[in-house]
């Protein structure tokens, strides 16, 4: 391979001796061999399988459930339905793990058997007989907030920002608006107005790994968790919380996680595996199909928008309206709160007002997805940013600079930006080659897009132990879905003056380690980078005492630089953190370092995205020809995973823009569970994935870090959009943007 | 009556004997009963790739293979590239390269990767990613992937 250029580049502000640099990860031999253990490869002894009974239909009232015949299957060892939960009340979160009286969406779980194997498991949830009285049921924001439309749940009011309800039922969990400014001013100062809708399919994670629980009820009322989950602590509490349980009964063993993206918070199976412990006093293991993931696990939400902006001839933005319907799958909860906040952040618009709705379907509940709601938002705005840009004729990152946010700009929900990197995003999009070079033929376009996430923080605790040898052993509680024991041990050693390969972490169960915060949001090397900071400063601190009680000397007068502990006032005393590790036994004992915070500040983050298809005009085929993902990470501690994290988000965004869609029946069940049918990127589909990383250091954090992991999946929705309207002279305004959807227009 | 087959194969080089049921696939074999857990599943149905084995100098899916069509077979894994020397120049590509992040589907591509670079020591991008085109990867976005097997090739060269 030749490149005339770097294909990733870091435009570093500030440069340390570990961190900034590219060690292999801890993790990464057992990862390499097939040694490392994830959740689906752990195997506790007298183990049963079980297999879950999901409904075929997508709203339907349960008359009865018989599970007699499954339960006298030869093998079988015990069938769990809602009635085994017993005099426990009813909630939402019961009823996503088993529904009682109606099942909201096809896979709703109804029952459980566990089996001396996972194939008698399934023979016997054939057994059992569900008699159903089918309902309407409703896809599609649309239809659920048509006037009579079906009524997913009786007592769903709509609430409104003040926590007051709608008098009718309804479909409409909750209704939230943002306003600032005067809205009918501002597009009374604008000279161009455009008002564009758009929708959005559902889409889902995609993790390789499907979700999987291992669940022990023991004799002593103990419950231990085995599972590969982005937030073993939010199990503990979920799972206490659904069977009725204290918290301090549960145990959680996070196992290797094949990844997440924000679905795999959620405890699924694991109370039906639980109850199933309960009733045959063995650990019982349920491991999701990957039909069973894509019908029941937790999507993210197809959603419709409309969005009005007034611009100035000089390309002022005056104001933005908007109008946000997200699903929210079975149950309340979309994440359209982040869908409107994100919308319009990337721009200093002084007037604002957005709508937004939470809109139960008859689809599984939503979850997470990569910088949840923004994309969806993204798409919207970009697309509409674009052509204003056109019609104004003007450079489409100049009228993005003219208008983008920065310091002290106020978000659509009145937060105030703290220093951000929009700015700085948007000058590394312009002055990189790819911008200023010519597409090559017919049928092709560029387009480009910027996107924002808050990114997050949140509580970590973090213990450090010095070995006689001076390495160190890193005690964490975050789930490491991409590289984080890694960037945690990075600057743990940064800050001891050791090299990232003496520090050794592990992520330990919920019973090892303080409380810690999912692996969410963009937090973790936020948090643990704040909380590491502190455990190793604890250590040195330590050190420094330990020293100047053998040296009896005063510790103020003592430092540690580059490993090496030294008196500031007399050079003969001087000993290296290895020399001293090897005393501390006999002077004094071990020296812990620990930490444990919730952290705020994460700083929020911007991408940009530069890319360059080919559509074919035939077919209505798009293909992804050159792409540049730019990012402001505030810094990156490893990155080569920085680079990794943008790259598969960005990958991510144009399988939502081109391919990924929940291709919904008739009567309202998915048509496309498989990997086959539901179409994700491989390698094949893609060129590389250039990057470059900006750094615009967060001042709320020791290393000036910003969450990493999510925004970069947002550009692309819009940035393809643009692209293939500049290929096609086509605005494309539904996603995905499928070659028929792309033909049936052209021709 | 037993429902089980006795089954022999050859296992990354080694000679095993096992009984398994008719329907048992060769992935559930692996996982289930010898407990070698380095090849994965992620789709039981040869869309994803995460169990790819080496079978008789083929890669193939092991989910689609019944474990009694194993007999007399030469099974490799991702369990025996690396050998008592140390890793395979793909495995240390891997780790140089950032080639993985949550590193599910990585034994898939190891295997299947090794495979290519046996038969065709110098292949282009657009070769490794069509070859590579049967393995999901949802965290990479594959670039540091095909990186990795180009960069493999090269030190093996
Ligand atoms: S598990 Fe065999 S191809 Fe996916
Ligand atoms: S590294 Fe996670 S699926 Fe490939």
């Amino acid at each position: 391979m030749t490149t005339a250029y770097e294909p990733n580049v870091v435009l570093s502000t500030k440069e340390y001796d570990v961190v900034g640099t590219r060690p292999i990860r801890h993790d990464g031999v057992d990862k390499v061999t097939g040694a490392a253990k994830y959740g689906a490869d752990f195997y506790a002894s007298n183990m049963l399988f079980a297999k879950v009974l999901r409904s075929p239909h997508a709203h339907a009232r349960i008359k009865s459930i018989d599970t007699t015949d499954a339960e006298s299957l030869e093998g079988v060892r015990a069938v769990v339905t809602s009635k085994d939960f017993g005099n426990l009340p009813w909630t939402y979160e019961r009823d996503q793990v088993m529904a009682s009286h109606k099942v909201l969406y096809k896979g709703h779980p109804i029952a459980g058997v566990a089996a001396i194997n996972s194939h008698i498991a399934d023979h016997a949830i054939s057994l059992i007989k569900v008699e159903y009285e089918c309902l309407a049921s409703v896809a599609t924001v649309h239809e659920a907030m048509k006037e009579n439309a079906p009524i997913l749940l009786d007592d769903l009011r709509t609430e409104d920002d003040l926590g007051n309800n709608s008098e009718s039922n309804t479909n409409v969990a909750k209704h939230i608006q943002y306003s600032t400014g005067d809205i009918e001013k501002g597009f009374n100062q604008a000279d161009l107005i455009v008002e564009r809708e758009f929708n959005t399919a559902t889409v889902h994670q995609g993790y390789i790994e499907p979700s999987n629980f291992t669940v022990n009820w023991n004799q002593d009322g103990r419950l231990h968790i085995w599972l590969s989950s982005q937030g073993p602590f939010e199990i503990r509490g979920d799972a206490a919380k659904v069977l009725g349980i204290p918290v301090s009964n549960v145990k959680v063993t996070p196992m290797e996680i094949g990844g997440g993206f924000g679905a795999k918070f959620s405890v699924f199976s694991s109370p039906i595996a639980a109850l199933l412990s309960k009733k045959t006093g063995h650990p019982v293991k349920v491991v999701n199909t990957r039909t069973e993931e894509f019908e029941s696990s937790t999507p993210t939400p197809g959603s419709y928008l409309k969005v009005k902006i007034g611009i100035t001839k000089s390309g002022q933005i005056t104001s933005g309206q908007a109008y946000l319907a997200y699903e929210a799958g079975a149950y309340p909860g979309s994440p359209v709160g982040g869908g409107a906040n994100c919308l319009f952040a990337p721009y200093d618009i002084p007037n604002q007002l957005i709508d937004g709705y939470d809109v139960v379907v008859n689809k599984p509940k939503t979850g997470a997805y990569r910088a949840p709601g923004s994309p969806n938002a993204a798409f919207a705005i970009e697309s509409i940013v674009d052509e204003l840009a056109e019609k104004l004729g003007m450079d489409p990152l100049n009228l993005r600079l003219m208008n983008a946010s920065k310091s002290g700009t106020r978000r659509s929900d009145g937060v105030k930006f703290p220093r951000i990197g929009c700015i700085e995003v948007i000058e590394a999009m312009k002055s990189h080659p790819h911008y200023s070079t010519p597409l090559k033929g017919p049928n092709q376009g560029r387009g480009i897009a910027i996107g924002y996430w808050m990114n997050g923080a949140g509580e970590s605790s973090i213990t450090l132990t010095v070995h006689p040898d001076g390495h160190i052993n890193l005690v964490e509680g975050s789930a490491d879905i991409g590289g984080s024991r890694a960037s945690i041990s990075m600057m743990a050693a940064e800050v001891l003056g050791i090299p990232a390969e003496s520090v050794h972490p592990s992520v330990v169960d919920t019973d090892s380690v303080g409380y810690t915060s999912g692996t969410g949001g963009s937090s973790v090397t936020h948090k643990a980078g704040i909380v590491v900071y502190q455990a190793a400063s604890d250590v040195k601190l330590q050190l420094l005492d330990r020293a100047a009680s053998i040296w009896g000397t005063d510790s103020n007068s003592l430092e540690m630089n580059n490993g090496v502990i030294s008196s500031t006032s007399n050079h003969n005393l001087k000993i290296s953190f290895e020399d001293l590790a090897a005393q501390l036994n006999d002077t004094g004992g071990p020296i812990v370092g620990r930490a444990a915070l919730t952290t705020r500040g994460p700083g929020g983050a911007f991408a940009g995205h530069i890319i360059d298809v080919e559509v074919d005009p035939e077919t209505g085929k798009v293909a992804i020809l050159r792409c540049t993902a730019f990012q402001d990470c505030g810094k990156a501690i490893h990155p080569s995973y920085v680079e990794g994290q943008m790259q598969g988000g960005t990958v991510q965004g144009i399988g939502w823009a081109l391919n990924e869609e929940y291709f919904m029946n008739e009567d309202g069940s998915m048509a496309n569970g498989t990997f086959l049918d539901y179409r994700m990127p491989l390698a094949l589909d893609l060129p590389m994935i250039d990057t470059v990383i900006v750094e615009v250091a967060n001042p709320d954090h020791p290393f000036g870090v910003r969450g990493v992991g999510e925004v970069s999946i947002a550009p692309p929705l819009p940035a393809v959009a643009n692209a293939v309207y500049g290929a096609t002279g086509i605005r494309m305004n539904r996603l995905p943007m499928t070659p028929a959807s792309i033909a049936n227009i052209t021709k | 009556m037993s429902t089980k087959t006795h089954v022999q194969t050859k296992i990354n080089g080694e000679t095993v004997d096992f009984l398994c049921e008719p329907r048992q696939s060769l992935l559930e074999v692996l996982r289930d009963v010898l407990q070698m857990t380095g090849s994965k599943e992620g789709c039981n149905d040869g869309n994803c790739g995460a169990c790819t084995v080496n079978m008789d100098g083929r890669i193939v899916d092991s989910c689609l293979v019944l474990g009694v069509e194993a007999a007399g077979s030469e099974i490799n894994t991702i369990e025996g590239v690396a050998t008592s020397d140390g890793l395979h120049p793909i495995q240390q590509a891997f780790l140089e390269n950032a080639a993985l992040q949550c590193g599910i589907c990585t034994p898939g591509f190891i295997v299947a990767s090794k495979a290519l670079l046996e038969a065709e020591p110098n292949p282009s991008e657009e070769r490794i990613r069509l070859w590579l085109a049967g393995n999901l990867c949802r965290c990479t976005g594959y670039d540091k992937i095909v990186r990795a097997v180009m960069d493999a090739a090269q030190k093996m060269a």
